[in-house]
């Protein structure tokens, strides 16, 4: 069932210097001079047990943004052929069959949208990830509309992982944040089942050691 | 009235010794016996709503109907009805324990919900008119997750503002044994709304004008256009019925508004035929939206609401109030807010904004306060939000296409109430700084925040 991908297990982080014009480079600077926010309660002695050495914003060199696995794009691309193969034949045939083959040119439409899925799919791949820091978990997604998620631990009220039969097909697991709003929208696809379970007992054990209610 | 409440100790399984209690624990104690009542009418009205649905076919079939029929109909559908209503007041019983309210209710579907005292994030008592009439009351309980309000309906009057009082008093963290007897915390008055102020208020919002321009517009048109009366009565019906919310039912719900400061929360009392009344207890308040129409903006009038979580949605604060007052009872319902510096601190957006977002980019704001998460939209009718730190449980930033080609990005923040604000069109590097920092403050506003039990 496991079959792994190409990717090691924790799956390396994506290609960054990839020739693509959208890849996200601007990765969020928690030490940023946070502009005209005074930042007041930030900066009050606020260096509780919880916390520990690790207070305040973690340095940019800590902060680790890993990739999701490629068999997450090995399986979107996988469906997309199937679906657009399907599509085709069933554009084409009704066509071909009564009219000449001649008339069955639209259905290659189909596969030019594939072409077009194939290359998107490999860019929103690619702008996946996510970075476990010391107070909070980032998740960044997206190529034409991006988002950057800012979960802080405390906050979390349930981590889930699932994982589908297509998603075991590849060997993955899916990993979902709820907090007590529910317009937070913070779920990791593609991730390797043990990376997913090691995730979510880290993430629970944090969450509890800085709960906070509503 | 007050037939099963004894004002006397906890029951419930915690005290299985109490005296003469061997039954009751586990039972608890009814709603008001004139709850069935309420229940009998229901399959009447449902038959009455039928025949005004489908006039013609009930006619017809009315023609054929004699006296025996209608006599027997009636002798078998009343006392279903009652019967039916009889049992289900039967079956529901409720009961405080230390921790939790119980409510066990249902005929064929027994449902049993244990309501944790301390996750109550706000309590109603309502009373209708008719149930004003006959001297009971609602009781309704926000608590989060749930999909919808769980109420006890109906009680007797005192007993429903005893029962309030000793929940609150429990989930305030007071002895559980003085918690029955703690009754009612006092009150001090914050404001009470003129009916005067009220109604020149309601004259001056756009949308019961507008409801009442389409009343005219529409039918007149479909009159004109298909010279059928009935078509346009049939338009003319649900816009009646918005018109009447948008304008008189707005005015008789919010006549004689009220809100006042307890140690228990805050209460909002109002309703000129409904009588409603809200407490919201401290800490509850996720988030708080002012807003200002286009015509009272002369007067300097606002409408507050706040975002309590669990599913009563937003509670109305005031309806109208001018802004110095507004900031006032503000800070009472939120300490440590300053309205006037989080109006201050909300900085516009780049001029930039002005190619995606036509018009209304200039209505677009944000700033924060070392106490909320402040953003300002809207041009013609203005509206300010604000978030408590302690309150964010999430942030995101987010960017269209368009947006990064003019280096802008949105900034949402999610709060409990199963909302988020929003803060658009900012500068794409203050975005980004902004998300990191409110997620830090987020983190750390949550340790100056007051306990759940507010009184310990």
């Amino acid at each position: 069932m496991q079959e792994q991908a190409q990717h090691g297990p924790t799956g390396e982080p994506p290609e960054q210097g990839a020739p693509v014009p959208d890849a996200p480079e601007d990765v969020p600077r928690p030490t940023a001079t946070g502009g005209a926010a005074p930042d007041a309660p930030a900066s009050r002695p606020t260096a509780g047990p919880a916390d520990g050495p690790t207070n305040g914003p973690s340095e940019p060199g800590e902060q680790e943004w890993r990739g999701v696995e490629r068999a997450l794009l090995s399986m979107r691309r996988t469906v997309l052929l199937t679906v657009m193969g399907v599509l085709t034949l069933a554009t084409a045939l009704p066509l071909a069959l009564p009219l000449g083959p001649v008339w069955a040119l639209p259905a290659l439409l189909w596969p030019a949208v594939a072409a077009w899925g194939w290359y998107a799919l490999g860019r929103n791949w690619r702008s996946w990830r996510y970075a476990e820091r010391a107070d909070d978990l980032l998740i960044s997604r997206g190529v034409l509309w991006r988002e950057t998620t800012v979960v802080p631990y405390g906050r979390m009220q349930l981590v889930e992982v699932t994982s589908g039969p297509l998603e075991r097909r590849y060997g993955l697991a899916r990993l979902q944040l709820h907090t007590a709003a529910a317009t937070t929208d913070a779920a990791v696809p593609g991730l390797v089942p043990a990376e997913a379970e090691r995730l979510r007992d880290r993430l629970t054990e944090l969450g509890e050691a800085r709960s906070a209610g509503l | 009235m007050s037939t099963d409440r004894e004002p006397e100790g906890p029951d419930g399984p915690d005290r299985p010794d109490g005296p003469e209690r061997d039954a009751a624990p586990q039972e608890g104690r009814r709603l008001h016996p004139i709850t069935p009542w309420r229940r009998a009418w229901a399959p009447i009205a449902a038959l009455v709503v039928f025949s005004v649905q489908d006039y013609q076919r009930t006619r017809a079939w009315a023609e054929e109907l004699t006296l025996g029929w209608l006599a027997l109909a009636f002798a078998v559908v009343v006392p279903l009805a009652a019967g039916y209503g009889f049992v289900s007041w039967w079956v529901t019983h409720y009961a405080v324990t230390d921790t939790e309210l119980r409510i066990r209710t249902g005929v064929l579907f027994r449902r049993v919900a244990h309501i944790r005292l301390d996750r109550i994030q706000a309590v109603d008592v309502s009373r209708p008119l008719l149930a004003r009439v006959a001297g009971v009351a609602k009781l309704k309980l926000d608590v989060v997750g749930t999909n919808e309000k769980d109420e006890l309906a109906f009680l007797g009057e005192a007993d429903a503002v005893a029962l309030r009082a000793e929940l609150l008093a429990r989930a305030a963290g007071i002895a559980p044994d003085a918690a029955p007897e703690a009754g009612e915390a006092p009150e001090r008055v914050l404001l009470r709304v003129p009916p005067g102020m009220l109604t020149v208020a309601l004259l001056l919002m756009g949308s019961g004008w507008g409801f009442l321009a389409a009343l005219v517009v529409v039918p007149g048109f479909l009159w004109w256009a298909s010279g059928s009366p009935a078509a346009a009565l049939a338009a003319a019906v649900p816009m009646v019925g918005g018109a009447w919310m948008a304008t008189v039912g707005r005015y008789l719900s919010e006549y004689d508004w009220k809100v006042a400061e307890s140690p228990d929360g805050v209460r909002v009392d109002h309703g000129l035929l409904n009588r409603e009344h809200a407490t919201v207890p401290p800490g509850r308040v996720q988030a708080v939206r002012i807003s200002e129409p286009l015509l009272w903006r002369r007067r300097g009038w606002v409408r507050v609401e706040l975002a309590v979580a669990g599913n009563g949605g937003d509670t109305l604060l005031l309806p109208v109030a001018e802004r110095a007052v507004a900031a006032r009872v503000l800070a009472t319902v939120l300490p440590g807010v300053d309205v006037a510096a989080a109006v201050a601190a909300a900085r516009p957006v780049a001029r930039r904004a002005r190619f995606a977002v036509p018009v209304w980019w200039h209505g677009y704001a944000h700033g924060v306060t070392d106490a909320v998460f402040v953003t300002r939209h809207g041009r013609l009718r203005r509206v300010l939000e604000l978030v408590p730190h302690a309150k964010v449980q999430s942030v995101r930033r987010t960017q269209g296409p368009w947006e990064r080609r003019l280096g802008l990005a949105d900034v949402h923040v999610d709060h409990g109430a199963n909302g988020s604000v929003v803060a658009r069109l900012r500068d794409a590097e203050e975005a980004e700084a902004v998300v990191v920092a409110q997620a830090e403050r987020s983190r750390t506003g949550r340790r100056t925040a007051r306990p759940e039990r507010w009184l310990t």
